[in-house]
């Protein structure tokens, strides 16, 4: 499996990024490209800007160990995550993931499940700019909720093996 | 013992500093006493680690809960729950 894990300040091409899982290769059946955009309105108030902090070194390994968690889950061809950080304003893009499986059931799934990850888990915390000034975006329930929900099935398959 | 310490978001600012090597008395054995040690240490500190139980904390880059025992540990970290994404 190929994997790239990069952490950076600057835009990414999404479409460039999948299309380098594939290149050369003729096992690829299903490529899910998932792209994270800052909104322009948070709670109903416009916001100027979105600030990403991260923990460098512990970022990138963490989001290491969750494709390999996504590899061990489900039979991948490739994997890419890039998370962006420092100031980013809307419209902008935050984060990508792709994933590449012969068919698309692993392809989505590892998609999704990396991206509950990399919200409750990945060392990063946004601060939102408003009008009003800065504040630093709360966790939601319902992210690890998302993210719990992956822990019940691989209990719900470990019994049934 | 000597210990590395960095602090992230909302806790590095309440700090107000984003690491700093401090000694530890030796009776503190775990995470969760670690934070208890360090909100005594003044006012800052005191307010950010007000609310303990949201607070999360990281053992060389590995996620670790407040039991974990930090003797041997290079680096700590301190930080609220992640919302990246």
């Amino acid at each position: 499996m190929t994997t790239t894990v990069r952490l950076q300040r600057e835009h990414f091409d999404a479409g460039a990024e999948a299309a380098k899982i594939a290149r050369g290769r003729d096992d690829v059946g299903a490529l899910v490209t998932f792209t994270g955009i800052c909104r322009g309105v948070e709670n109903g108030e416009p916001i100027a800007a979105l600030t990403l902090e991260h923990y460098p070194g512990m970022a990138e390994a963490e989001i290491e160990r969750h494709v390999a968690e996504a590899a061990d889950r489900w039979p991948l061809l490739g994997v890419t995550v890039i998370h962006r950080y420092g100031r980013i304003k809307p419209g902008e893009d935050i984060v990508l993931v792709v994933t590449a499986s012969s068919h698309r059931e692993a392809a989505f799934e590892a998609a999704d499940f990396l991206m509950d990850y990399l919200k409750t888990r990945a060392p990063f915390w946004k601060q939102v700019e408003t009008a009003s000034g800065k504040t630093w975006v709360a966790a939601k329930a319902t992210d690890d909720a998302a993210a719990g929900r992956w822990q019940v099935r691989r209990r719900e398959r470990e019994a049934a093996e | 013992m000597k210990m590395k310490l960095r602090y992230f978001a909302w806790v590095r600012e309440r700090i107000g500093k984003p690491e700093e090597t401090i000694e530890l008395p030796p009776d503190v054995a775990t995470v969760g006493e670690l934070m208890a040690w360090l909100a005594s240490r003044g006012e800052e500190y005191a307010y950010a680690f007000e609310n303990r139980n949201v607070i999360r904390a990281a053992i060389n880059h590995i996620h670790v809960r407040p039991d974990a025992a930090i003797k041997g540990a290079g680096e700590i970290a301190f930080f609220p729950p992640m919302t990246g994404g």
